[in-house]
């Protein structure tokens, strides 16, 4: 088996081992995305967004979730992919970070799916840079691909831009 | 046992600490009596106690030392090296608790080292003195309890308490009642003790003796004096230690009771006729109330903090052989006792740091005509909903030379790049990790460590530092750290589509504007201001300082929070203002916690996120926007310039122009802003134009993806040289912004100079330039002057902005432009093939400047020796006019003034095309 390209993959590596894994799948438009269920947290409906002005775009905005205030990020815009021409209401997936709350918007929400190490294939080299930073892998499915997410690569961002104006 | 050891532990180390501090201050002022009373009796306390608890090498340690401050209370002359010798034990005590509270028991060891030194410095004077009935001197080594009633310190302090607790009459029977008894009861009141005795020095001095106050009354109390068994104490201060963390859950408890309350408080609004609305009116007030208490629990005085710093002082003040006087101020001020544990340690090491490298010698102070003592001053306020904390010393201020040097010698930044930093920018490298340029490590500091730590610790609480330094004058730090994880009352407002908070402290009044009203919103040049009681008040909408569209109507009507942050006053207009109500500060995001405008944000009753504002954040882009909006045109020259000279920054006008992208210009080559109705444009052959003042105007799109619009306003940015104007098509207007200019990507588009990071946003930087030659084909061919021979001009400037700015202009004023970017290049070229006809120098550029470049020049042989001269500079002195006019430089122009060089260079080709001739 080849050895896969993205050497920080904890959960490519656990997937070399031979154990199966969980991934809750979300849609962006036509993609299929993995993420680890571990760091799932929640899955929900996003409402009463409030936009941040001046914000990364990334940012949708804050949202209230339960009394706690989840910064809502959307995955579409963190991976680059174009505007969608229709904008639903789309759903959430519930990430912590660091004793924070994100909540990643997404097109929709599928099921869990446990996965072995058979259909694990490293990230094909020819991906736009962005989405090889922050997949973990692919998994070859009936019809389908499903990319792997980095669920800390994906919230790995701003950081570098906070420093300038906070200086 | 073991609780009462813990208690003992706690207190003793407080009791320590204070007795520190007071020492200090004793020593400064030996005749004052109540310091050395407190002194003594905080002493003889954990004297008593370590008695009764059986720990014998502490008793015997803190009676030697007591014995020696009984000599002082006799009379004996106070010197620094008792007080010296006295904080050495001090140490030795904490350092035995310290064991004490890893093992549980007394190390072993011996002090016989430090008794014996305390016996003999008290024993030194006894003959002199020999007030003190019995003179002690020669038992101090009897350790156990066991004699303990015997001993001449308990008659000495009954003494202590009869003066001075001469006023309560129960308390005051001398019996001889054993120490044990007294324990029990002192324990419940340990924390009085540190609070009342802080505060009390000050408090209690002017009333000890006739007072039955709380404070005498907390001494009392608090002394293993005998009577303090039954209640009997009519002030008397309970306090009880309580778990930190219990307090948070407390405080996590009464935030989301806040909240539900909150909720009620807004189903009952949307209610008229229900019958709750009194039990929820009496929830409010007791919510209201419990929420207060909690709160109270958290805040603690800085002053608390700074416990410790008079002690280090003398000490490094003995160590350092330096005269240092540490002054405090606001210790009262009082601030979330979470953040004072964050900041404790951040303000001793910089205090530490300010007497270290920020002080100079004693010598080199008198030296440079300053007085020998050499001050620290620590100032703690409270402002504008932060509390801001200054570390300043009168020293002789940061080496910027030296931190330049290091930095690029620790590869931190290029050559270039620290030349072209502001002294701020460079003093933020103490910031480093590792970074240091003290010439000598000393034991206090210069290692190197510290100041990075410092910021990070300081940041972590959502703080900020900043440094202001004069050479020779001395160095401040300034600590701002805003109160989150607090409750605030905030004004819930309506700007655009959302809703906002804004703390109620930074709020002095509400104004409604309203173009039909008396009160209505006027423009100087396009700044807002509103005529308040006789004043200006200037004005910003919080939708634009957003970053969103403002229509103009939008800007007449709403409210106007009138707001002060320092002294500056403001006024924000927002479109509608709902209530007030109490808000739970949350944390920024992390991702967000760069956009100074938020201070955080909250859950409000309905349910809904809504931002805070920062009025502090308001206030800073207040005075930049103010800055850059309200000036004419002429003046804004100017006022650039003068930026240039101090902070090397440049006012742009922010423009979104295609897909949403920022681009920006320099201010000073626009000539004016304007929103036009789209269906006055023209199409003639195909380009767009308007009437424009009663010429016609060719429009040219900033972006080839911007579409002109065909209803509605156009914004446009006009650019005009002579009689021609151009006019600029652009999505959006966005903000003025005045910013040092780093240009970080050079860009390969000729329609674009480079990209920029204003205000933390990617900008592009538009190329003039390539726009002019668009609207008019034959701009950059100089039209206007076809008899003009083509001259050639070299151009010299370090910065290749302006180097890139200026060509476009020359070139369009007939000139072959060649451009360098130093003087070694420059001459060069001079001494090359090339012909030059005149040189047009920037006078400021680092390593051999313009001035010396013209020398150069004029030393140089015949034709290039001289070769007319124009000199640009940022700031035109009286020093600069007298130099340029020694190197014979025929005209000196502001950096931006465009028109001026054309006019200096039009008066050189007149008499040299005369001498041609």
């Amino acid at each position: 088996m080849m050895k896969p390209a993205n050497s920080n993959a904890a959960a490519a590596a656990a997937a070399k081992d031979g154990a199966t894994q969980e991934f809750v799948t979300v849609f962006v438009g036509e993609t299929m995305f993995g993420l680890a269920i571990n760091r799932v947290h929640d899955v929900f409906i996003p409402t009463g967004i409030t936009p941040v002005p001046l914000a990364p775009p990334e940012i949708v905005g804050l949202l209230n979730l339960r009394g706690r205030v989840v910064t809502a990020i959307c995955l579409r815009r963190r991976l680059g992919m174009p505007r969608a021409e229709t904008q639903g209401a789309g759903m959430a997936i519930g990430l912590e970070q660091a004793g924070e709350t994100f909540g990643l918007v997404v097109d929709g929400v599928g099921e869990v799916l446990k996965l072995g190490p058979d259909t694990h294939e490293a990230v094909p080299i020819n991906l736009d840079a962005r989405w090889r930073n922050l997949a973990l892998g692919v998994h070859r499915l009936d019809g389908k691909l499903l990319v792997i997410l980095d669920v800390d690569g994906l919230l790995s961002f701003g950081a570098e831009r906070a420093e300038p104006t906070a200086a | 046992m073991d609780d009462l050891l813990r208690e003992f532990l706690t207190e003793s180390s407080e009791h320590l600490d204070t007795v520190d501090t007071e020492l200090v201050r004793f020593e400064q002022d030996p005749n004052n009596e109540t310091i050395l009373r407190n002194i003594f009796r905080l002493v003889h306390t954990i004297k008593g106690t370590c008695g009764f608890l059986g720990l014998p090498r502490l008793e015997a340690l803190a009676h030697a030392a007591e014995t020696l401050m009984g000599r002082f209370r006799d009379g004996m002359p106070v010197s620094g090296a008792s007080v010296t010798l006295i904080l050495a034990t001090l140490d030795r005590l904490k350092a035995i608790l310290a064991d004490l509270e890893i093992a549980g028991t007394e190390p072993a060891g011996s002090d016989d080292d430090l008794i014996e030194a305390l016996d003999r410095m008290s024993a030194g004077e006894v003959p002199a003195v020999a007030v003190a009935a019995p003179p002690p001197p020669p038992e101090p080594v009897l350790p156990p309890p066991v004699e303990r009633e015997l001993k001449p310190g308990e008659v000495s302090l009954d003494e202590l308490e009869a003066a001075f607790l001469a006023a309560p009459g129960p308390d005051d029977e001398p019996a001889p009642l054993p120490a044990p008894a007294s324990i029990p009861a002192s324990m419940p009141a340990p924390v009085a003790a540190p609070v009342a005795a802080a505060l009390a020095p000050v408090a209690a001095t002017p009333a000890p003796a006739p007072a039955p106050v709380p404070a005498p009354a907390a001494q009392k109390a608090e002394a293993p004096a005998p009577a303090a068994e039954g209640g009997e104490v009519p002030g008397k201060v309970q306090t009880i230690r309580v778990n930190v963390d219990t307090l948070e859950h407390l405080m996590t408890m009464v935030s989301e009771l806040v909240l539900t309350r909150n909720q009620l408080l807004e189903i009952a609004r949307r209610h008229e006729d229900s019958s709750y609305k009194v039990p929820l009116q009496r929830l409010s007030h007791v919510t209201a109330e419990l929420q207060e208490g909690v709160m109270k629990t958290r805040m603690q005085p800085i002053g608390n903090a700074w416990q410790k710093l008079p002690r280090v002082v003398r000490d490094l003040s003995a160590e350092l052989g330096k005269q240092i006087e540490l002054v405090m101020l606001g210790a009262e001020t009082e601030l979330d006792r979470q953040v004072l544990d964050v900041i404790k340690d951040p303000l001793t090491h910089m205090v530490r740091n300010s007497a270290d490298h920020g002080l100079e010698s004693t010598a080199a102070r008198v030296a440079a005509g300053k007085p020998a003592r050499g001050t620290i001053r620590l100032a703690a306020y409270h402002e504008g909903g932060t509390i801001t904390i200054e570390i300043a010393d009168d020293g002789k201020g940061l080496d910027l030379a030296a931190i330049r040097r290091k930095a690029v010698e620790r590869g931190l930044a290029s050559q270039a790049d620290v030349e072209k930093m502001t002294d701020a920018q460079v003093a933020k490298f103490i910031f480093h990790a590792g970074f240091s340029t003290a010439a000598a490590v000393t034991s206090v500091s210069g290692r190197g460590v510290g100041m990075d730590v410092v910021k990070t610790n300081i940041e972590t609480i959502g703080g900020v530092i900043d440094i202001n330094t004069q050479a020779g004058r001395g160095t401040t730090f300034t600590i701002k750290i805003p109160l989150t994880l607090a409750i605030v009352a905030a004004l819930i407002v309506r700007a655009g589509e959302s809703r906002f908070a804004v703390p109620q402290v930074a709020v002095l009044e509400l104004v409604r504007v309203d173009p039909a009203a008396a009160q209505k919103i006027e423009r100087i040049n396009g700044a807002p201001v509103l005529r308040l009681r006789e004043r200006l008040l200037p004005i910003v909408t919080l939708t634009s300082l957003l970053g969103q569209e403002a229509t103009e109507a939008e800007t007449q009507t709403g409210f106007v929070v009138v707001a002060q942050v320092g002294r500056q006053r403001f006024g924000i207009l927002v479109d509608e203002v709902f209530h007030t109500e109490e808000i739970v500060v949350k944390p920024m995001s992390s991702k967000l916690r760069h956009l100074s405008l938020f201070a955080g944000n909250t859950i409000l009753g309905d349910g809904a996120v809504v931002l805070i504002v920062d009025p502090n954040g308001v206030a800073r882009q207040v005075s930049q926007s103010a800055q850059a909006g309200s000036i004419p045109a002429e003046m804004e020259a100017e006022e650039v310039e003068a930026g240039e000279a101090g902070e090397a920054k440049t006012t742009l006008l922010v423009f979104k122009g295609g897909n949403g992208a920022f681009k920006a210009v320099p201010l000073s080559l626009v000539t004016r802003l304007e929103e036009i109705d789209a269906t006055k444009v023209e199409w003639l052959g195909g380009r767009p134009l308007i009437q424009y003042r009663g010429r016609l105007m060719p429009l040219v799109v900033a972006d080839e993806t911007i579409q002109i619009r065909t209803e509605g306003t156009q914004a446009l940015v006009v650019f005009s040289d002579g009689e021609r104007a151009m006019g600029l098509v652009v999505d959006q207007i966005v903000d003025i912004v005045e910013e040092r200019l780093d240009i970080e990507i050079a860009a390969e588009r000729s329609d674009l100079i480079g990209s920029a990071v204003l205000r933390g946003r990617a900008t592009d930087i538009i190329n003039i330039a390539h726009f002019l030659p668009l609207a008019y084909d034959d701009w950059a061919r100089g039209p206007r002057r076809p008899t003009k021979v083509a001259r050639t001009l070299l151009l010299v400037d370090d910065s290749a902005f302006f180097r890139d700015m200026l060509t476009p202009v020359l070139k369009a004023a007939g000139y072959g432009v060649i451009a360098a970017e130093g003087a070694e290049r420059a001459m060069a070229i001079l001494s090359g093939e090339t012909r030059i006809d005149v040189v047009v120098t920037d006078l400021e550029m680092p390593g051999r400047s313009g001035f010396d470049l013209v020398a150069a020049i004029r030393a140089a042989g015949h034709p290039i020796a001289g070769l007319p001269v124009i000199g640009l500079s940022a700031a035109v002195g009286a020093e600069t006019v007298d130099r340029a006019r020694r190197l014979a430089i025929s005209d000196l122009v502001a950096k931006f003034d465009r028109s001026g060089l054309i006019a200096a260079l039009t008066e050189i080709d007149a008499p040299s095309l005369a001498e041609a001739a």
